[in-house]
């Protein structure tokens, strides 16, 4: 199947518009991605015809709805590869599925139990962790990062122990774009006998993901990263710990019979998924991993490559500029800082030529620590990117330098 | 001159920029020949904490009038810094305290003003007038 990149780049109306009269280039892909007008499509149908409330009606409508909120988590099921639909439960996002199971995986935790995160972490798969550890008396235990923004897999294995319950590690780091030996951390992991949570917020987009395959207990991701909407996300766990943890949130949905002295839980997904879901989220979501799927994956795939290879080449010749993060194996995004200059100001002059960066820590301050540097800025393409605009940015990038030198 | 004519002049001199980049270029050279505050007096109850660039500001109370200096890492910040001080240093804090810095939507950079772009420029307007409240107690 062949690859055109001017014809994807028409089912995305937000690329084609002009900031501060200069065509826009949208390089940050990593907060979040743009919509094809098929999910935009998907949400405006949904409310103009099918909205009703799902799993409870005795109406047409209802009923619809239920059907493509449903057909939804199998799509998301088959492209994650799950073994079955029920272990696919809707969320808010990433953050929210990661929640979950600090909060309720962390329930089954004891005094003196750990938990493996690492140092490349989102503050989203960090913070949650410090409150079970509060609450549960656990112990956060860190794997290191190399220099170049590798694991240091050999302190990982030190880390390892008994004492181990969860590992809970991105699958791609959004900084340093660093794509971590997951399946390798998995196996070791459960040889001690902890489960492993992987982050897929920065993976779920542009690489292929097989739950089975992986062997992971949790993946969670957003659906806002990778061409659907805000608000909706996916945790996707193993049925036999999801069934071995207790509810997350009480409420609708989630109940099979309610008294005032005793209630019994529904079964999996709906035990997790409590209260009316953000169900047009759910049906969109579906909507773009479709939309993904019947994208040529490795032309996708060698389109990103391309556009990380040609603009880190051309960016390491910058006089001064250093990209943060040269892992062997990286998804397309450039953190980079330019000797003497602020990140902030490289990513306002570059606004103002058009280019959108995300400038900062990226909600990896633990990380800049390591580096030791305020922030970076960071440039991560989507296939909808052009090599035309990895020049423009270029451009950009050296005018910007210029002026602040 | 008054706090308005301090601002008009600023619009005015805005006024000749049509382009983007020129306007910032302005705002860098500023940044790069501001008076900047003493390294000793950049210490940790000075410091503003905007998200991404740190600014620091020390005020001085001298004849019923306040002088300012600042600092920031980044260039920009320090740029708009510049100017926020070239309209209020010298000023009354009553006139300080009631200030209505509308030169900064005029000369289209009230996107730095807005709490989400998180740069500190906001806090360091709300510190400004803070130290003038301090200085008529
Ligand atoms: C690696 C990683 N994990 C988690 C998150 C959190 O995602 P969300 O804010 O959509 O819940 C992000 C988003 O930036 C991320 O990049």
């Amino acid at each position: 199947m062949g690859f055109s990149v001017e014809d994807i780049r028409k089912q995305f109306p937000a690329l084609h518009q002009e900031v501060f009269g200069k065509p826009l280039v949208y390089f940050d892909n990593g907060a979040t991605s743009q919509k094809p007008q098929v999910v935009i499509d998907a949400i405006e149908h949904y409310y103009a015809k099918e909205n009703a409330n799902i799993h409870r009606g005795v109406h047409y409508l209802s009923q619809k709805a239920t059907d493509a909120y449903e057909e939804a988590r199998r799509i998301v099921q088959r492209f994650i590869h799950a073994k079955n639909d029920y272990e696919v439960l809707f969320t808010k996002g990433a953050t929210d599925g990661i929640n979950l199971v600090a909060f309720s995986f962390g329930e089954l935790l004891e005094a003196g139990d750990e938990i493996i995160i690492s140092e490349m972490e989102h503050h989203s798969n960090i913070v949650p962790w410090q409150l079970v550890c509060q609450r549960k008396q656990t112990v956060l235990k860190v794997i290191p990062i190399l220099d170049n923004g590798e694991l240091d897999m050999v302190a990982f294995e030190k880390l390892l122990s008994k004492r181990t319950k969860l590992v809970a590690v991105t699958h791609a780091s959004n900084t340093l774009g660093t794509i971590n030996p997951v399946k390798e951390i998995i196996q070791k992991s459960h040889a001690v006998g902890a489960k492993v949570l992987i982050d897929g917020a920065q993976s779920i987009q542009h690489l292929k993901i097989d739950v089975q395959d992986l062997d992971c207990d949790f993946y969670a991701f957003s659906s806002h990263k990778v061409f659907g909407p805000t608000g909706a996300g996916v945790l996707y766990g193993k049925e036999a710990v999801l069934n071995s943890m207790p509810p997350y949130q009480g409420g609708g949905d989630m109940i099979d019979k309610v008294t005032f002295e005793k209630t019994t839980f529904n079964e999996l997904p709906f035990k997790f998924e409590a209260g009316t879901p953000h169900i047009v989220g759910g049906i969109a979501t579906g909507v773009a991993l479709k939309y993904l799927q019947e994208l040529d994956f490795e032309s996708v795939h060698q389109h990103e490559m391309e556009l990380l290879n040609y603009a880190q080449a051309e960016m390491k010749q910058i006089e001064g500029l250093r990209i943060i993060g040269t892992a062997k194996n990286k998804t397309s995004v450039i953190s980079f800082v330019v000797d003497g200059l602020h990140p902030f100001d490289i990513g306002t002059l570059l606004d103002k030529q058009g280019i959108a960066v995300r400038t900062g820590h990226h909600c990896t301050q633990p990380l800049m620590e390591r580096y030791g540097i305020v922030g970076t800025v960071r440039a991560s393409f989507a296939f909808y990117n052009t090599k035309e605009e990895v020049d423009l940015f270029l451009k950009a990038l050296k005018r910007s330098i210029e002026l602040l030198k | 001159m008054t706090l308005e004519e301090k601002q008009q002049e600023i619009i005015d001199e805005f006024s000749i920029y049509t382009d983007w980049m020129e306007k910032y270029e302005y705002i860098i050279d500023l940044g790069k020949s501001v008076k900047t505050i003493n390294e000793d007096l950049k210490t940790d109850d000075r410091l503003i904490d905007g998200c991404q660039s740190r600014v620091w500001v020390a005020s001085e109370f001298k004849d019923g009038k306040l002088f300012f200096s600042a600092d920031s890492d980044a260039i920009i910040t320090k740029g708009i810094i510049a100017l926020l001080i070239q309209v209020l240093d010298g000023e009354s804090p009553e006139t300080i305290v009631n200030a209505d810095l509308h030169f900064i939507k005029d000369i289209g950079l009230q996107d730095h003003l807005s709490p989400t772009r998180a740069n500190g420029l906001l806090s360091m307007v709300k510190q400004l007038k803070k130290s003038a409240l301090l200085a008529m107690r």
